[in-house]
This record gives C-alpha cells, sequence and structure tokens, in this order.
C-alpha cells in the first residue's frame, strides 16, 4: 500500500501537478532523517543528509523513469549522502559478525542442558516501557556495524527487498541476507538480555514483597 | 523448556532462521525447518523471539523527527524542483 503510495506521489511530482513538490517533501524528508538519524547518528548530519538527498532527488529527476522505484532510487541517493557525512568516531568499529557469537548460550540444571533465553511470549507493554524498548532498539542499531547496520536498516525498517538493498549497497543478495541475519541476530541477543534483566528484576520485587509463610 | 542440547539441525536452523521468516528459502527446505522445530521447543521459541525483534524493527516509530523545514531550505528544493520540471519538458 504504501509503495503505491509513493509510486503515486512519484507520478504526480514527474507531472508537475499542483501541491505534488510539497507532498513528496513531506512524505520522504522523514523517512531520509530517520534512516540517516541512525545511519550517522547526528541530528545534524541527518537533517543535512534529508536536505542534501532531496536536493539530488530533483537535480536527477531528469532521469527517473520508474515511479515504481522511487523508494530504492531516494535511499540510494540517501546512503552515499550518510556516506560524505561520516564521522568515524561515532562509529562501531568494522568487524565482520559470526554466527556461533549469537547462539544463546547453554546451561545446566537438573532438566538437563538448556538455552538460555528471555520468556519472549509477551513483550513489555505500557508507555515507558514501550519507550525503554525503543532507546534499546536505536542503540542496538548504533551498535552494530556499519555494513549490518546499513542492511538492517533498509529491509526491516524501510522494508526494501533483498535485491532493492543488494543494488542500493552494491553488494550481492547473498551477502545482503547473511548480514541482514547477523543483524538481527545481534538485535535480538540485545533485547534478550534487556527482557531477561526486567524479568529478573520483578521477580526480586515479587519475592520481596511476598508475605513470609 | 524440554532438556535441549544443540545438534547439528538446531545450528542449520538457526542458520537459516531470518531466509525462512523472509521466505526466501525453497519449499522443501522450509518443510525440513518445520518439521525439526516441530520438535524441538527451544527452536521454536528462538525462531519467535527473532521474529518479534523483526517486528519491532518493522513497527519503529522514531522519536526524533526534523525540525520544520526552512524557508531557505525549502526554495532551494523548489528551485532545483522547477528545474527538474523545465528538463523534462525540454
Amino acid at each position: 500500500m504504501e509503495r503505491d503510495t509513493e509510486s503515486q506521489l512519484a507520478r504526480q511530482l514527474i507531472a508537475g501537478e499542483a501541491g505534488a513538490f510539497d507532498r513528496f517533501v513531506e512524505y520522504f524528508r522523514p523517512k531520509i532523517f530517520q534512516y540517516s538519524w541512525l545511519m550517522c547518528g547526528h541530528r545534524e548530519d541527518a537533517e543535512e543528509v534529508a536536505q542534501e538527498t532531496l536536493l539530488k532527488v530533483f537535480e536527477n529527476g531528469e532521469q527517473l523513469r520508474e515511479p515504481g522505484k522511487i523508494r530504492s532510487w531516494v535511499f540510494r541517493i540517501a546512503k552515499n549522502a550518510c556516506l560524505m557525512k561520516r564521522r568515524k568516531s561515532i562509529f562501531a568499529p568494522a568487524r565482520e559478525l559470526s554466527l556461533d557469537e549469537f547462539m544463546p548460550a547453554k546451561h545446566q540444571d537438573e532438566n538437563g542442558v538448556r538455552m538460555e533465553i528471555a520468556d519472549w511470549s509477551s513483550l513489555p507493554d505500557g508507555k515507558a516501557m514501550r519507550s525503554e524498548m525503543r532507546e534499546l532498539l536505536e542503540k542496538a542499531i548504533r551498535e552494530l556495524p556499519e555494513a549490518y547496520r546499513s542492511v538492517i536498516l533498509l529491509r526491516d525498517m524501510e522494508e526494501l527487498s533483498t535485491q532493492e538493498t543488494a543494488r542500493i549497497l552494491d553488494v550481492s543478495d547473498d551477502v545482503v541476507k547473511t548480514r541482514l541475519h547477523r543483524a538481527r541476530l545481534a538485535i535480538r541477543q540485545r533485547l534478550d538480555e534487556y527482557l531477561r534483566g526486567n524479568g529478573a528484576k520483578e521477580g526480586e520485587k515479587t519475592h520481596g514483597t511476598a508475605p513470609a509463610q | 523448556m524440554e532438556p535441549h542440547q544443540h545438534n547439528d539441525q538446531c545450528k542449520e536452523v538457526f542458520a537459516m532462521l531470518s531466509d525462512y521468516l523472509n521466505l526466501e528459502l525453497p519449499p522443501e527446505t522450509c518443510d525440513e525447518i518445520e518439521a525439526h522445530i516441530a520438535g524441538c521447543r527451544p527452536c521454536v521459541e528462538f525462531a519467535e523471539s527473532l521474529r518479534k525483534t523483526v517486528d519491532l524493527c518493522r513497527k519503529y516509530q522514531p522519536k526524533e523527527l526534523p525540525a520544520p523545514l526552512g524557508e531557505e531550505a525549502k526554495a532551494q528544493l523548489r528551485e532545483a524542483y522547477r528545474k527538474m520540471l523545465a528538463a523534462r519538458r525540454a
């Protein structure tokens, strides 16, 4: 549905329809800002990237032939604008993530060997907790090496396809798949650590306030 | 949770979970994964936690929004757009 809206926005933009410019800018500017804010880490940089990206979209708009591909076109430009803004000091170090580091640890108890993972059956609800989860998610994304961060932002946040992401990042489809999986595992692990910590705290509280038998 | 020892099959499933969740695997591989998961509760729980992670990413709404677009920045974009339309019509 979102894709249809975007194609329509792009078609109206190309046709020079009344209001098309404002609608296009209003729609894409926050999207580019979100991506670049998570990529670059600085609000100022993210705003500049949004402006530079939109400017390039219009400057090169003459070549836009397929309105249906507007999202990947915009994000390819945004990716390049982010690279130009890179301030290495805030970036997580470039390194390869391996599958093994995300396989949950095992521990031995009276029932045998068990996997150590949190109870994900009901994620914490409530406004404060959702806000905490969002911050945690942002932190986990920022901690990812750049090559993984760009993949998860394009695939899971912007919901571009494997092929579109591969073209934007100039890598193969297989590289996108591998990096996406590891990025998701890394984020899952961070959230899992949080949920386990939280569960433990709640458990302590319950035990602490329970009347003595 | 049942006693669980990671075996080679768990590791194979673990390596393919994102492709599985993305429906990017051939049907026969999906069948194999589902057959394994049906009898392996830790793998089910892990797959569910990964699915929820993806879900959180997709539903993510940033707290930070860009500041309203300034007049000068908007004029710069509008001028580029005007040139774009002129070039397309030429």
